[in-house]
């Protein structure tokens, strides 16, 4: 006898929750698009590159499965080139994120405080980069950059400095990977820093001033601290942005010399399509989205851990 | 403010950090400069000491040679890629937008942050099975695998969501009652309301399109159907030619239309890259 009220309930439930689906239908017309190419070309892919990822696979005739060997493979001698495009991130993450991050949020703050005129001037210059194909950029940046008569070298030269190796060298051909990164990406930054700036109430810095703190300890105590959330994002993208890596590499350093510039992006790029190892690339794109997971958990708990 | 401005006001502070703004403001302006005057740069005098920004035998003897080997092609494919996945994602994107906003359904929680959640998805991932798929679906060497995934992506309907909650419902209670159906609505009062937000994407959306290069790299195979930073790539001289003039030519023509219209559109294009980093 309960037990009927109960399921006559719950069948009620259910054919009300039904009518409710049907009296909204147009709202699940509007959002499926989404879901739609979602299972084609996000769902169904990651699926399917589980599949791969246990298997020998060219692209072309039948597939052979082998377990975990593209996994373990990954931990011998083949995996060299893997490891070393994750060491390169990490390299490359130190080496410009740090920089850039602070001259981002240092122009934000000198072009937020209306000390210096051609605001809108200087915020277009620097933010111009940004919109800009950066195949076209790295070509430019490789052209400036040869060794022999291009324009950085002449101008040391000039200075009576010896010219740099910018493209040939280990690290060299780093730094110069991440001058022409952070050319692209110093805009996006300060404009994001900017926008994050004009929340914060201006008479928080000022009233610190007011009571004796000199411009810089504002910066450091009070604009840093509330500007945390924004900078937080920023470092984020920017380390997928260093592993992720492609077209500034492509087009400058093709990964050379000797893998110094070789990001994961373009190793598995060049696994995938360069060699047609479709189970070993997706293997390590797994590998790849769980190490790039993890560091952005880091992150969060490093940085983000006060709020 | 006024302690501020006389404490800072001294000169030396002011000269640097306009020393700073200018030195960078340089350093972003030089590849263009660069670019355009390598352009035009006879083979003989792009390198050499000291270096030289205009010379006397300048011509446009480098676009002769890219418009000979089908950069007006290029520039059309790249063009029409752009400009059609930036309308569709506008339409599809916007209306998503609109169902998850101003529309009560049973289960549009979950489905909104499965949505969110489906962004942490790398590229490095659905690379390789993706492109399965598509040669599946005969689509190799077309430009629908770099239309067709992403019109109604979860940025997009997250950003126009946000957007959207903003009108208010009378107005679209108001519609209701004089008869406009949901489509109705969003055709004829949502998209007009929204031209400002569907700016701000369409600029971000055109600008990805224009500038992408892996999706063309993997799916296009015929050079009359490369976008110009494959066709960039693509392009070689004969042996021990440097074609770096000719580069450099291609380079202008797919850099100034984006500047053309990011200095037509600035404050949008910036409302846009904002929004999602400060809401999100």
């Amino acid at each position: 006898m309960a037990r009927g009220v109960v399921v006559s309930a719950t069948n009620g439930k259910r054919r009300e929750l039904w009518r409710e689906i049907v009296r909204r239908r147009w709202a699940y017309v509007f959002i499926s698009p989404f879901y739609i190419l979602f299972l084609g070309f996000g769902f169904l892919p990651v699926i399917f590159s589980v599949y791969l990822s246990f298997h020998k696979w060219k692209g072309l005739g039948p597939m052979e499965f082998v377990g975990l060997k593209n996994f373990t493979y990954l931990f011998g001698i083949g995996g060299k080139a893997f490891w070393q495009s994750i060491q390169n991130g990490i390299i490359l993450f130190f080496m410009y994120v740090p920089i850039m991050t602070f001259l981002a949020l240092v122009l934000a703050v000198i072009l937020n405080s209306k000390l210096v005129r051609f605001f809108q001037g200087y915020r277009t210059m620097i933010f111009a980069p940004y919109v800009t194909s950066m195949i076209a950029a790295g070509f430019t940046f490789g052209l400036m950059l040869q060794q022999k008569g291009g324009l950085f070298n002449t101008f040391l030269n000039m200075l009576g400095l010896p010219g740099v190796p910018w493209l040939e060298d280990i690290w060299w051909a780093r730094v110069s990977l991440c001058l022409l990164v952070t050319w692209g990406w110093l805009g996006y930054n300060m404009v994001i820093m900017l926008a994050g700036l004009q929340t914060i109430p201006r008479e928080l810095t000022e009233a610190a001033l007011i009571d004796g703190a000199s411009p810089v300890q504002a910066f450091f105590y009070i604009t840093i601290p509330l500007l945390r959330p924004v900078i937080l994002f920023s470092v984020i993208l920017s380390t997928m942005g260093s592993f992720g890596l492609f077209n500034e590499v492509q087009a400058l350093t093709g990964g050379g010399p000797m893998r110094a510039t070789l990001t994961t992006m373009v190793h598995i790029y060049n696994v995938a399509f360069g060699n047609f190892r479709f189970g070993r690339a997706s293997a390590q794109g797994y590998v790849y989205f769980a190490l790039i997971f993890v560091f952005t958990l880091l992150q969060l708990r490093y940085f983000g851990r006060e709020e | 403010m006024a302690i501020l401005l006389t404490r800072v006001r001294s000169l030396g502070v002011r000269a640097l950090l306009y020393g700073l703004l200018t030195f960078i403001a340089v350093f972003m302006m030089l590849p263009f400069i660069w670019m355009l005057r390598t352009s035009l740069m006879p083979q003989g005098e792009i390198f050499g000491s000291p270096p030289i920004l205009i010379s006397r035998n300048m011509s446009l003897d480098g676009y002769h040679y890219i418009v000979e080997n089908g950069v007006l092609r290029s520039l059309w494919n790249t063009f029409f890629v752009a400009f059609s996945t930036t309308a569709l994602s506008l339409f599809f994107c916007s209306l998503g937008g609109y169902g998850f906003a101003k529309h009560h359904f049973p289960g549009r929680n979950p489905l909104f942050a499965f949505l969110l959640a489906t962004m942490i998805i790398p590229g490095a991932v659905t690379m390789v099975p993706t492109y399965v798929i598509m040669t599946k679906l005969k689509w190799l060497d077309t430009f629908r695998p770099l239309i067709v995934p992403g019109v109604a992506n979860a940025f997009g309907i997250f950003f126009m969501r946000q957007y959207i909650s903003t009108i208010s419902d009378e107005l679209l209670d108001a519609a209701r009652i004089d008869g406009c159906g949901e489509f109705g609505i969003f055709w004829r009062i949502i998209l007009p309301i929204c031209v400002p937000g569907l700016t701000s994407l369409g600029l971000i959306f055109f600008m990805g399109a224009w500038n992408n290069y892996l999706g063309p790299l993997i799916y296009l195979r015929s050079s009359e159907k490369f976008t110009l930073p494959l066709f960039m790539m693509q392009m070689t001289g004969p042996p021990g030619y440097s074609l770096y003039r000719e580069w450099m030519g291609v380079a202008v023509l797919s850099v100034v239309p984006l500047l053309v219209i990011f200095l037509f559109f600035q404050r949008r294009f910036t409302e846009g890259i904002t929004a999602g980093a400060i809401k999100g």
